[in-house]
């Protein structure tokens, strides 16, 4: 019996911004439906590494492996690196779907437009296909009676609902989630952390990138934290929450770390 | 008043010949503009070159001149071409020199104006395109250039403005657009001023229905957007 | 290509250089002055006081410069009232009539820049300045017209653009400006490309000394958006 392939591998990644390097020798396993919560102070390159993943930060060194693919990278004369495929690039991020901190929702179209809009022109969905995945998909994060209205028109809580829908609608393997709530208002962040729940309960393999640390507790599988650049702790919640190894662990938990 | 009514025909011939000219160099300023401005935001440093050597020669130069040179240097280039080729004398028409000199001005104001709003689109939503798997045309195509128009709205009216405004130049070249049938009509009639009052009248015509038409289009392109 | 008729034309193109300069700046210069009470009067709360000079921007900014000079050069002698009188001697001259249209038409843009930047003042630096017990004339003085004239400074810097390549417009009506003397050039040589690109260089020289000007003024009077520097 062959192993399972594992739904993502990153392998010693590094990425610098210029001279400052961020992410220092990254490595880890995500199975799926796994639910891995991603802490670290400001600056430890927690979303740089999500962004990594779906390339839309190029690493400087190291691999990723989505679902046993590596995602093939060439090294240029100037010293940058770039994805030798770019359609394989476009292939894999069709699989993975990104919820972003400020939403980035497409202004200029409906809740509804957005929600169909990349099922239709990157997995060339028929519109009625896609259409009939959207409503199923808004009914469920709660934005149906919504689907008409502009996002200049949406608080942050219910931009963040449609986000999700809109990732959701391109049925990707695993989602990447980039804090999430930290751009919502305290009390929107609730509905967002519940639809998040669901999903979790539903199976769905995510990577969450978060400060919340009650659904790193409670709702995920597995909590990784990374400290400047490199990861510190990696394991359940229960053990890492009530046994961390790291002093920096110890410190972000009592809130001296910012 | 009896001679305003005599000459309206003339004159109103002369409004559409504006018009058309106006209409027709918006259209070549704006297919000039869309390349000016990709080509000013590229990665190629020659198109990068072209296009900022363009724009800067057409900011500094007053039209009246580059319209002067295109015309009488165009006539001049066509023929030296025609005879090596051996084509027979062929006559620009001030109406296609008009145009086509306007249109390439004009261009180059657009370049800018597309550039401004192209760089303004937030790049949060340009992000999110790449990210579900768009290319690069999709995204430009799908995501950038419906955003782009909000952005660039207010100046692309501007210019539109300025343009309809510079077509009186065309009758400088000898055009019959409307202003210089007002020239022809006042001169018969020794009231220059009434006929140009009159062109003036209608020129605000046009400007106000354009600002009209470009408020409306400004509103329906915020719907999506927050106002700050 | 023949640089020769040129260069051994180019005093004629000096000539040119300087009428335009100075009527250029003349016009810049009176409409300056005529700007500042039709802005302050077009900020009026008042329909009555703001209805005149806003149907003058409306009107010089929605006609063509060429109309407006022609309005005056061609159209002034129409009236028996100019002509018979001592304006004619005014209104005959050409150059006169250019000027005249050159500076109302400015007038009418940089009221319409003013008018548009003073509105913006930030009413928190108002409402400080009232606190401390200035009267509405101070206000003016001291907070909203130095702010104005600051934040005015780059609209304004493209109206001499403008202004500049307007000024062209005055070869047509006979004046021996850059155009004019271009024009002069190519009807005794007959070389259209070498007469206008000359004056085309002109211009462009100009219009860089003109941007190069205002990015100095900018950083002088923009001193106080700059980042600090540490």
């Amino acid at each position: 019996m062959t192993a399972p392939v594992e739904a993502l591998k990153v392998e010693s990644l590094h990425k610098s911004f210029g001279q400052i390097a961020v992410l220092k020798g990254i490595s880890f396993e995500a199975n799926e439906q796994d639910v891995i919560s991603i802490l670290g102070s400001s600056g430890s390159g927690k979303s740089t590494l999500l962004r990594c993943i779906n390339l839309l930060e190029t690493p400087t060194s190291g691999k990723v492996y989505v679902h046993g693919e590596l995602i093939n990278m060439r090294d240029l004369t100037s010293g940058e690196r770039r994805p030798v495929d770019r359609k394989q690039v476009e292939r894999i991020r069709s699989k993975l779907a990104m919820v972003f901190q400020q939403f980035n929702l497409w202004a200029h179209m409906t809740v509804m437009q957005n929600v169909i809009e990349a099922p239709v022109h990157v997995l060339k969905l028929s519109k009625q296909e896609a259409k009939e995945r959207a409503e199923r998909l808004l009914n469920r994060v709660g934005m149906y009676e919504h689907r008409d209205y502009y996002p200049a028109h949406l608080s942050g809580g219910q931009m963040q609902r449609t986000a999700i829908a809109r990732a959701l609608a391109m049925e990707p393997d695993m989602l990447l989630f980039d804090e999430p709530t930290s751009a919502l208002d305290p009390e929107l962040v609730g509905e967002v952390l519940k639809v998040m729940r669901s999903l979790a309960e539903e199976g769905r393999t995510m990577l969450v990138v978060t400060h919340e640390m009650g659904f790193a507790r409670e709702v995920s599988s597995r909590v990784i934290f990374l400290d400047e650049g490199l990861v510190v702790e990696d394991g359940s919640p229960d053990s890492v929450f009530d046994n961390p190894r790291s002093d920096r662990f110890r410190q972000f938990l009592t809130g001296t770390l910012k | 008043m009896s001679d305003i009514i005599a000459y309206l025909p003339l004159i109103m011939k002369g409004m559409l010949l504006t018009v058309e000219v106006a209409l027709i160099s918006l259209l070549i300023s704006v297919l000039l503009g869309m390349l000016g401005a990709v080509a000013k935001l590229s990665n190629s440093r020659i198109a990068k070159g072209i296009a900022g050597i363009y724009t800067t020669i057409i900011r500094g130069i007053p039209d009246l001149v580059l319209m002067t040179i295109l015309f009488f240097g165009g006539q001049i280039l066509v023929n030296n071409i025609g005879e090596k080729m051996g084509w027979e004398y062929i006559d620009v028409s001030p109406f296609i020199a008009g145009v086509l000199t306007i249109g390439f001005v004009f261009g180059a104001y657009m370049t800018e104006s597309f550039r401004g709003g192209i760089l303004a689109v937030a790049h949060g939503e340009i992000e999110a395109g790449y990210a579900f798997g768009m290319n690069p045309v999709q995204v430009f195509v799908r995501i950038t250039l419906p955003a782009m128009v909000r952005h660039a709205l207010p100046s692309f009216g501007n210019n539109w403005l300025v343009l309809t405004k510079t077509t009186a130049l065309i009758s400088v070249i000898g055009l019959q657009d409307m202003v210089y049938n007002a020239g022809l009509a006042g001169g018969s009639t020794r009231k220059p001023f009434t006929f140009y009052c009159v062109v003036a009248f209608l020129f605000l015509i046009i400007t106000g229905i354009s600002e009209i038409g470009l408020r409306r289009l400004n509103k329906r392109y915020s719907v999506g957007v927050r106002k700050a | 290509m023949d640089i020769r008729i040129i260069i051994d034309n180019l005093p004629l193109y000096f000539e040119g250089l300087w009428t335009t300069i100075i009527l250029v700046v003349s016009s810049l210069g009176i409409g300056l002055c005529l700007a500042i009470p039709i802005a302050l009067l077009a900020t009026a709360r008042n329909k009555w006081i703001s209805f005149l000079p806003k149907a003058y921007i409306y009107f010089f900014r929605g006609t063509p410069l060429l109309v407006q000079m022609f309005m005056i050069y061609h159209g002034a002698g129409q009236f028996e009232l100019v002509h018979e009188s001592f304006l004619w001697t005014i209104f005959k001259e050409a150059y006169a009539c250019a000027l005249i249209a050159f500076a109302l038409n400015t007038a009418g843009y940089t009221g319409e820049i003013l008018r548009g930047t003073i509105e913006q003042t930030l009413f928190g630096e108002i409402e400080a300045a009232k606190a401390c017990g200035m009267s509405v004339p101070m206000v003016y003085r001291r907070i909203i017209l130095p702010s104005t004239f600051r934040r005015a400074l780059p609209a304004y810097g493209n109206e001499v653009i403008f202004m500049l390549h307007g000024s062209a417009l005055a070869g047509v009506i006979t004046i021996v400006d850059l155009f004019g003397a271009a024009k002069i050039v190519n009807s005794r040589y007959f070389v259209p490309f070498e007469s206008f690109i000359t004056a085309g260089l002109f211009y462009l020289c100009l219009t860089f000394l003109i941007v190069w000007g205002f990015k100095r003024a900018e950083r002088h009077f923009h001193a106080y958006l700059r980042p600090r520097e540490n």
